[in-house]
């Protein structure tokens, strides 16, 4: 469904990560209009008028906060709304990486992470999935992690609520496969972003552009899953098989 | 806390390398945040990174990388003036308008660089004798000082700073957008014809005499030529294709014919580009091209035709290169030129061809480089003795009353520039003004003495 034919618009949820905007800009090029969601409206509204201005598509700022989720049903509304009731389906960008270390000392800092990367993440698509439940059409694509594939020290809380998520969006493609929605679980490896710009231990990092180009053919193929970049698969799949006893003596 | 990390940086010459503090902020409030608490004495702005010397490295400091704030703000077809975040690259510029018929008034010789970085070295293309630099089509750009405050700068309005800050380097402030006023164009091809001249005096007669019938005019020059060769030249002169000059009438007038992109994976070893290798390579691409008029060429082939290899700055090996360009009025330029060429093909410094043009008329930048008269650019590698050598050759342009380039410069000094730079003053004064703090530095701002410290 392409907004030059059938209105097909996307909601972007947390559109205004380096990631999220690579997402917006691949979709737009192929020609769905987009709801972008997020606090910073500031930079939302760029980044709707890059999308319009370069690929000449319907783009529209929406505020969505993740942690309000007494907020995402009238969001929803609004959304369904502003698109004339046209949604073809909602990637899920959202997440926080959060400070391990802060969150070992400090359960509030724990509970955020959990917040935002799965409790937020419950909130909106249990509302989207009903919608499309409903119309019997659409697709929920969310952002997870390779890092919910197995916990490790240095991150394991937003491993948990990524784990948390990955097996939630496994349920929801389970019961929404008879009524024809979609749902495609994306595990993306390192991509260049804030969130690794600089960090010590990065390898064969990702343009977000690339990352966006996979996510979007992921979708477009209705894949039920996908590590980006692909390779990734093999790495969590030796990564995954390591017995417990030796992969806790690990430093990862 | 905006990301960063401290990393051994350069321009596209490979040289020289230092170490700075690298921020790239994804949201334009960063900047702000940065600025406020990155922790550093100094910033300065960095595009893609393709200005070849220091413009872009602070040493010990910090570096704020705007390629991730490369978003378009507004388009009127209308007038063909774009509004676009300053880390947008021409590249991106052209993707997308190039197909509905809009070209850069004003292009270098690669479309890998940000409008930003276009701007702060106010760039100057083929077309420079007709048009001038790229600040002639900049309708309007927002500064971001550092004391946070955004200023609409444009020829009309806060002149002064929009005086200083095209050519400027990056010093007067961060610019956040800029409206860039788009040519239209029938197809995207020229119609470039080509003329083989035997030495330097033939060359420059022919661009004195004939320039003025072409958008766009260029000559590659080998500068290992000697004796009553010195100066041999291709000219290549251009002016846009219109949709009847293409053949086939069937094809898209205004789509470029897609090329596989070629990489150069490693360094060339020292040693292999020497006075031999090079000239053999001089020789046969003066051998190869012919003078013929009315060639069809597609604006990456007549443009951009080392961007098909990306990184070829590694042909010069692991210690760099610098890229000379100066710049000669009128009077002393034939003479000039010969000299220069000269002192070069006699160093045995291989170069490979180098760039020659006409210049047409200065533009309003106070550190803006070019003026009336001829530009030429080449390419040396590092080796040992090349600042000496550098040294010889300042003094030479000094003499004849020429300047260099700060998109280019490397390795000149504090005194050098200054004799060469008349409105520095003038500009000195209008950064006072911006930031009395000198919270905008650079390396090579440092080394020629244009801030303090």
């Amino acid at each position: 469904m392409k907004a030059g034919e059938s209105g097909g618009t996307v909601l972007v949820l947390g559109a205004g990560s380096a990631i999220a905007r690579a997402i917006a800009l691949e979709l737009a090029e192929r020609g769905y209009g987009l709801q972008l969601a997020g606090r910073d409206m500031g930079e939302l509204e760029r980044i709707a008028t890059d999308a319009r201005v370069r690929h000449g598509v319907p783009a529209k700022a929406l505020f969505f906060d993740a942690l309000a989720t007494d907020t995402h049903e009238a969001f929803l509304r609004e959304s369904r709304e502003a698109s004339s009731d046209s949604l073809a389906g909602a990637v899920l960008c959202f997440g926080a990486l959060g400070d391990q270390e802060e969150a070992q000392a400090d359960p509030s800092e724990a509970k955020r992470i959990l917040d935002t990367n799965f409790t937020g993440a419950v909130s909106i698509l249990s509302l989207l999935a009903n919608h499309f439940e409903e119309r019997r059409s659409g697709f929920l694509c969310a952002l997870s992690s390779v890092a919910g594939d197995r916990g490790r020290q240095s991150n394991y809380v937003y491993g948990a609520a990524k784990a948390g998520l990955t097996v939630f969006l496994q349920g929801l493609r389970n019961r929404l496969f008879r009524s024809g929605v979609r749902v495609i679980t994306i595990k993306p490896g390192f991509v260049d972003t804030a969130m690794t710009f600089g960090r010590p231990g990065m390898f064969l990092v990702a343009s977000p552009q690339a990352a966006a180009k996979r996510i979007v053919a992921a979708i477009e193929k209705g894949k039920d899953q996908a590590y980006v970049p692909g390779f990734w698969r093999f790495v969590m799949l030796a990564i995954r098989l390591l017995p417990e006893r030796i992969f806790k003596r690990m430093r990862l | 806390m905006e990301p960063s990390f401290v990393s051994p940086l350069s321009g596209w010459g490979r040289f020289p390398v230092e170490e700075c503090r690298v921020f790239r902020p994804e949201r334009t409030a960063s900047i702000a945040e940065i600025l406020e608490s990155g922790g550093e004495p100094t910033y300065i702005a960095r595009g893609v990174g393709r200005s070849y010397g220091d413009a872009s490295l602070n040493g010990g400091a910090g570096v704020i990388s705007f390629e991730r704030l490369n978003r378009f703000l507004d388009f009127d077809a209308e007038t063909g003036v774009l509004d676009a975040e300053a880390g947008a690259t021409l590249a991106e510029i052209l993707e997308i308008f190039l197909p509905r018929g809009f070209f850069l008034p004003v292009t270098p010789g690669t479309k890998f660089v940000t409008l930003g970085g276009a701007i702060a070295h106010d760039v100057h293309g083929k077309n420079h004798h007709r048009v001038g630099s790229i600040s002639n089509f900049v309708e309007s750009f927002r500064l971001q000082t550092p004391g946070g405050e955004i200023l609409e700068c444009s020829p009309r309005k806060n002149a002064d700073i929009f005086d200083a800050t095209v050519g400027g380097a990056g010093l007067t402030g961060f610019l956040r957008s800029a409206r860039l006023r788009l040519v239209p164009v029938e197809t995207a091809h020229v119609l470039v014809d080509f003329q083989k001249c035997p030495d330097l005096e033939s060359a420059v007669a022919a661009m004195d005499e004939s320039d003025h019938l072409y958008e766009y005019s260029v000559a590659w020059i080998d500068c290992l030529a000697r004796g009553s060769a010195l100066g041999r030249s291709v000219l290549m002169r251009a002016n846009p294709a219109k949709r009847t000059d293409l053949r086939n009438g069937a094809r898209d007038p205004l789509a470029l014919p897609r090329r596989g992109g070629r990489v150069l994976p490693f360094d060339f070893p020292g040693g292999l580009l020497n006075p031999w290798t090079v000239g053999a390579f001089n020789t046969l691409f003066y051998a190869v091209h012919r003078t013929a008029p009315r060639q069809l060429a597609d604006i990456d082939k007549f443009f951009y035709p080392l961007d098909s290899i990306k990184h070829w700055n590694r042909m010069y090996g692991g210690r760099g290169f610098v890229q000379y360009q100066v710049a000669f009025p009128p009077e002393t330029g034939r003479a000039a030129l010969a000299n220069l060429l000269d002192r070069v093909s006699a160093s045995g410094r291989a170069s490979f061809l180098g760039v020659l043009k006409r210049f047409g008329a200065a533009s309003r930048g106070l550190l803006s480089f070019p003026f009336p008269g001829y530009t030429l650019a080449l390419d040396i590698p590092v080796s040992n003795g090349l600042v000496d050598f550098l040294r010889d050759l300042d003094r030479l342009v000094l003499d004849h009353g020429g300047r260099l380039y700060l998109a280019k410069d490397a390795a000149t000094t504090a005194s050098t520039f200054a004799a060469m730079y008349p409105r520095l003053r003038e500009f000195r004064e209008i950064k006072a003004r911006l930031d009395p703090e000198n919270k905008l530095s650079s390396s090579q701002a440092r080394r020629l003495g244009i801030v303090e410290g």
